[in-house]
């Protein structure tokens, strides 16, 4: 059952990540994040990392992909015609992804990362509390450094957005 | 709950960063590729949970604490960034894109 469902949220998720690439338009890109990223938050609550996947709903379904939304229908970039990609992209394109596929192939038939399965091993993920102590104990100071990158970023924004008045 | 292996998680988690990274290289809209970027960032979180559940540890999950708040970070000022841009040039195709000055 368990298997059943890792592969249905596996493919899920595969599925709508390639929707992201092949749809035309942006909001229909947007769209297919979100059903991905649903399909990794799966994955997650599979992996017993249950705090995870609501805070990857939360913010990435809940804030990101509403910001893209936003953008995309504030720009309105249409479906206009842009040039084709050179010969070159395409050809880089299509050795990246061939390059990609080979290591992906190598490891996964010869890779030595099977581990004993997880039976035996405590889902220490599954609780609150060691996130709580982790992050007031271990990586303290990177919380505050996060906070204060968040500081940074909202005064960023603030200034970016800004309307350029005097000097054009 | 758990019965797929490490492997299979490693492999979902890396096939996620190549499609991702496909749609980096042949997408042309810059909100698109942007998206993309995303994507390619939460498929190394899942290989993150995956080591961290699959080892007993913690570490792993702590990480994808941090850069959630990160990549929001990031969200937030690469879309001004491409907004502002858009203010000046009123395009976002990436083939336009190509100077950073005028």
């Amino acid at each position: 059952m368990a298997h059943l469902l890792f592969l249905v949220f596996s493919v899920f998720s595969a599925v709508c990540a390639a929707g992201i690439v092949l749809s035309r338009n942006s909001v229909n890109a947007a769209m297919f994040l979100l059903l991905s990223l649903l399909g990794i938050a799966g994955l997650f609550v599979s992996l017993d990392a249950f705090l995870l996947a609501f805070l990857l709903l939360l913010v990435y379904a809940g804030a990101v992909v509403a910001l893209f939304v936003f953008i995309v229908m504030l720009l309105d970039t249409g479906g206009g015609t842009s040039p084709a990609r050179s010969l070159v992209a395409k050809l880089a394109g299509l050795v990246a992804l061939a390059l990609i596929a080979a290591g992906l192939g190598s490891f996964a038939l010869r890779g030595r990362l099977a581990a004993p399965g997880a039976a035996g091993i405590p889902a220490v993920g599954a609780s609150l509390k060691a996130y709580a102590y982790q992050l007031f104990t271990l990586y303290l100071l990177p919380v505050e450094i996060v906070g204060f990158l968040l500081l940074i970023t909202m005064i960023g924004v603030i200034v970016l957005s800004r309307k350029e008045e005097g000097n054009p | 709950m758990i019965s797929a292996s490490l492997n299979a998680y490693i492999a979902v988690s890396a096939l996620l960063f190549a499609i991702g990274f496909l749609g980096v290289l042949v997408r042309r809209n810059t909100l698109v590729i942007f998206m993309c970027l995303e994507l390619m960032l939460i498929a190394s979180t899942l290989a993150l949970v995956a080591f961290s559940r699959f080892n007993g540890t913690m570490d792993g999950n702590t990480f994808v604490f941090f850069i959630l708040t990160v990549a929001a970070a990031e969200v937030a000022v690469g879309l001004a960034i491409i907004v502002a841009y858009f203010r000046k040039k009123q395009t976002v195709q990436v083939d336009h894109i190509n100077e950073l000055k005028n």
